[in-house]
């Protein structure tokens, strides 16, 4: 047993971490300090600095623009990246459909599309949940029946994230409607700009749009876009989720907001006194460090199993404990940040959308308007990607055989 | 970075579990603890035949130069069967102070009792007064001719009743919690002078009042140097914590186990009760708890002989919190879930939940330690 990162490693992290330091755009940079929202160009603006130095998509194979990287440079990566502090890829193309088009898609689609998804040149939405499909997934009622080289698909998704910049959707949909649930699934690709396609945003409880509501009304999607095999799609959906867990301990992006909170609870006063001073508030800092602390551990057992593993691609089923824990500190930090600031977590500043301009000067101090607001928002960590209980759920069928 | 143990390691690992699993039967356990000391000799001569008590030493000194990834093998292996025998007393604490502080002479003495069985150590630190504060000594030492004439009251000495020596800290100059003026020295059981209360702790091991009344000793018996023998008694207390953390992820996991098993075949209303959710998903709160203090317990062990003071002190303190959290969780659930069965003496997990809420308590609980974390600015800078 050794903490230690071999000298390559070491080497290799600190070249990820110059390169964060040089590339990654100031305004960029400031907004994920600040929690601030980041409007689509800063997310592709930064994908396609990622794309050119070849790192955008470092998990893929090579021949699809990976970088061949074994799982401890994939996690240093990682963590220099949320470090740093830089937006993550978008997930919907990078880490969902991209790695199912490469496990099952056909080699036109994987031409036609992985580039596209490298250099964000195409923005994909993930249409998997439906108004009566959320953790019941497989529940999905959305129907694409076959016409000819078409599927006309009708139906409605939901919750489904910054669709309002979306140039592609995956979508589940029932093509088999006789079959059992699970079965009778297919993975579907569709352009949103067929006709028959709405897209409804929906203000979330932060008072952004982030989630949409689309809407297909006998939407024809060319044949071709199906990928593997009809009625085959739950599995590939289990492979999707099974990767979209094992990125979300998201260890390196608390380490980067608890920075910023003992930042910021050295600005702020109580009783003439700085915050982190305050016996009370640093013991709740400290004890948030320390469940970090011991989920950074946790994961790097995961790493190093997976390394010692090699090959095998399948995830593991303590990734369940990475999304629960990681989740719950995510969440954590932000109920600090929003306390740090005391009553200026009240006033209702931060823009709600691209279109709106805060042009006051700011009410309190500067850094308290996206402090609730992100609060808010973090509450959906431990619902998205399996909720918490669903994923406690498999943890005692997977782990615990109950 | 690398988690795995060595095939030596693992060989290790196998024999202690194959010792425990062949001697450390529920029913042998309770024989053991109505043993003179709370504990079984015979058991005790077998760890040194297996090597374990020589374990950490040096090679030169009559050990097999194992580290604190050795020890938290013996120590997790301690932790699932909960054995009794003095380890922690002997090897861990008096033994890690002979082997950094003890002269070449009283190590080529007594490292290979300790191997072989002979000698049982206590480490006599503790006090009425000092609750959690290590440098809190009001034992005194004064200089008599060439030696020392101790002078003291300590309490809790962990198997302080059967120790054949003691290593005592007592006060050479200073206030009372000062870090300077402290030293350390080995004392004979017998010697004229000191006087032995022992007693049961809640946990079914053994503990010792002990007294020192004008107790002379040679100086040749300090260990490390005498005023400044501090920094000593912090380095074997973070190496115990780490052994500790080790033994309370034993016991955890055997918890775990012993309820998941439970709840497959106890039945109610005419199913296992394992088939309700509410009780999956305890289980599962239970095993990422476990894999939380595992993850620390792994993190003090590597970290129990950093060169940096402060590196070290934030990682054991940080672990000694998961720890005490961990544990007081995963016990008080294994109780919950078994139900009126887990609330007897006459289960394993009654024993075991009472053992991790001892060890929450050696060397400071979960809130001594979050308060130096804490006041240690944490674990990330700023």
């Amino acid at each position: 047993m050794d903490l230690r990162f071999t000298p390559e490693e070491i080497a290799f992290r600190d070249e990820v971490r110059a390169f964060m330091k040089e590339k990654l755009p100031p305004a960029i940079r400031t907004k994920m300090i600040d929690g601030s929202r980041l409007g689509k160009e800063d997310l592709v603006t930064w994908q396609r600095i990622l794309n050119a130095k070849g790192w955008a998509v470092p998990h893929w194979p090579k021949q699809w623009g990976g970088t061949g990287w074994g799982p401890v440079e994939i996690y240093l990566f990682r963590d220099e990246l949320q470090q740093a502090p830089a937006p993550e890829p978008l997930p919907f193309g990078a880490n969902m459909v991209g790695p199912v088009i490469i496990a099952f898609g056909n080699e036109t689609q994987k031409k036609r599309y992985l580039p596209r998804i490298a250099n964000l040149d195409d923005w994909w939405a993930q249409g998997f949940s439906e108004p009566g499909a959320g953790s019941d997934l497989a529940s999905l009622r959305t129907t694409a029946r076959r016409d000819g080289n078409h599927y006309i698909v009708n139906g409605q998704k939901t919750w489904t994230t910054l669709a309002q910049y979306a140039d592609w959707i995956f979508c589940l949909v029932r093509t088999e409607p006789a079959a059992k649930k699970q079965e009778g699934i297919s993975f579907l690709l569709i352009d949103m700009k067929t006709p028959g396609i709405t897209v409804r945003p929906i203000q979330t409880i932060d008072g952004g749009y982030e989630v949409n509501e689309v809407f297909f009304d006998d939407v024809k999607v060319p044949a071709e876009n199906l990928v593997g095999e009809e009625n085959k799609g739950w599995n590939y959906a289990k492979f999707l989720l099974g990767n979209e867990r094992s990125g979300i301990a998201r260890v390196g992006i608390s380490k980067s907001r608890i920075r910023r909170l003992k930042e910021l609870a050295a600005l702020e006063r109580s009783a003439g006194k700085s915050l982190l001073t305050d016996p009370r508030f640093r013991a709740k800092i400290a004890a948030v460090e320390i469940e970090l602390k011991a989920l950074e551990m946790t994961q790097l057992r995961v790493v190093a199993a997976e390394r010692n593993r090699s090959g095998s691609n399948k995830p593991d089923p303590a990734s369940s404990i990475l999304k629960i824990k990681g989740s719950e500190i995510q969440q954590t930090i932000t109920e600090l940040l929003l306390e740090v600031v005391g009553p200026y977590a009240l006033p209702d500043q931060v823009p709600h959308d691209d279109s709106e301009r805060w042009n006051e000067p700011p009410i309190g101090p500067d850094w308290a308007g996206p402090l609730a607001p992100q609060y808010f928002n973090y509450r959906k960590t431990s619902i998205y990607g399996g909720s918490n209980e669903i994923q406690k759920n498999i943890i005692a069928k997977a782990i615990l055989g109950l | 970075m690398d988690f795995a143990l060595t095939d030596e390691q693992r060989l290790l690992q196998h024999s202690v579990e194959r010792l425990f699993a062949d001697h450390y039967a529920f029913e042998a356990r309770k024989r053991y603890g109505q043993e003179p000391g709370g504990f079984s000799r015979a058991l005790w001569a077998r760890y040194a035949e297996l090597g374990l008590l020589g374990l950490p030493f040096d090679e030169a000194d009559g050990g097999s130069a194992g580290g604190p990834v050795e020890t938290m093998i013996v120590m997790e292996q301690i932790g699932r069967a909960l054995a009794l025998e003095p380890y922690l007393a002997t090897v861990v604490l008096g033994g890690g102070l002979l082997r950094l502080g003890g002269s070449e002479a009283m190590r080529a003495e007594l490292v290979p009792q300790i191997a072989s069985g002979d000698l049982i150590l206590a480490f006599a630190h503790a006090e009425r007064q000092s609750r959690y504060d290590l440098a809190d000594v009001a034992a005194r030492a004064r200089r008599d001719g060439a030696g020392f004439v101790i002078d003291g009251a300590k309490s809790l000495v962990l198997h302080g009743d059967s120790a054949r020596k003691f290593i005592v800290s007592a006060r050479l100059a200073g206030g009372q919690s000062d870090r300077a003026g402290v030293g350390l020295f080995l004392v004979d059981a017998a010697a004229d002078g000191v006087s032995t209360r022992g007693y049961p702790t809640v946990d079914g091991q053994r503990a010792a009042e002990v007294t020192f009344s004008g107790v002379r000793v040679p100086a040749a018996a300090a260990i490390g140097e005498p005023g400044a023998a501090f920094p000593l008694i912090e380095r074997i207390v973070d190496q115990a914590i780490a052994a500790l953390a080790a033994e309370a992820v034993g016991a955890m996991a055997a918890m775990h186990e012993t309820t998941v098993d439970y709840m497959k075949t106890r039945k109610q209303f005419g199913v296992t009760i394992g088939s309700f959710q509410v009780l999956q998903h305890r289980a599962a709160d239970m095993l990422i708890a476990l894999e939380q203090a595992r993850s620390m317990a792994m993190l003090a062990t590597m970290m129990a002989a950093d060169e940096d003071v402060r590196e070290r002190r934030q990682a054991i303190s940080a672990a000694k919190v998961q720890i005490g959290r961990s544990g007081r969780f995963i016990g008080q659930q294994a109780i919950q879930i078994h139900g009126g069965i887990g609330m007897t003496m006459e289960t394993k997990v009654a024993h075991s939940f009472k053992r991790v809420t001892t060890i929450d308590t050696l060397f400071g609980d979960a809130d001594h330690h979050l308060g130096i974390v804490a006041e240690g600015g944490g674990l990330i800078a700023a």
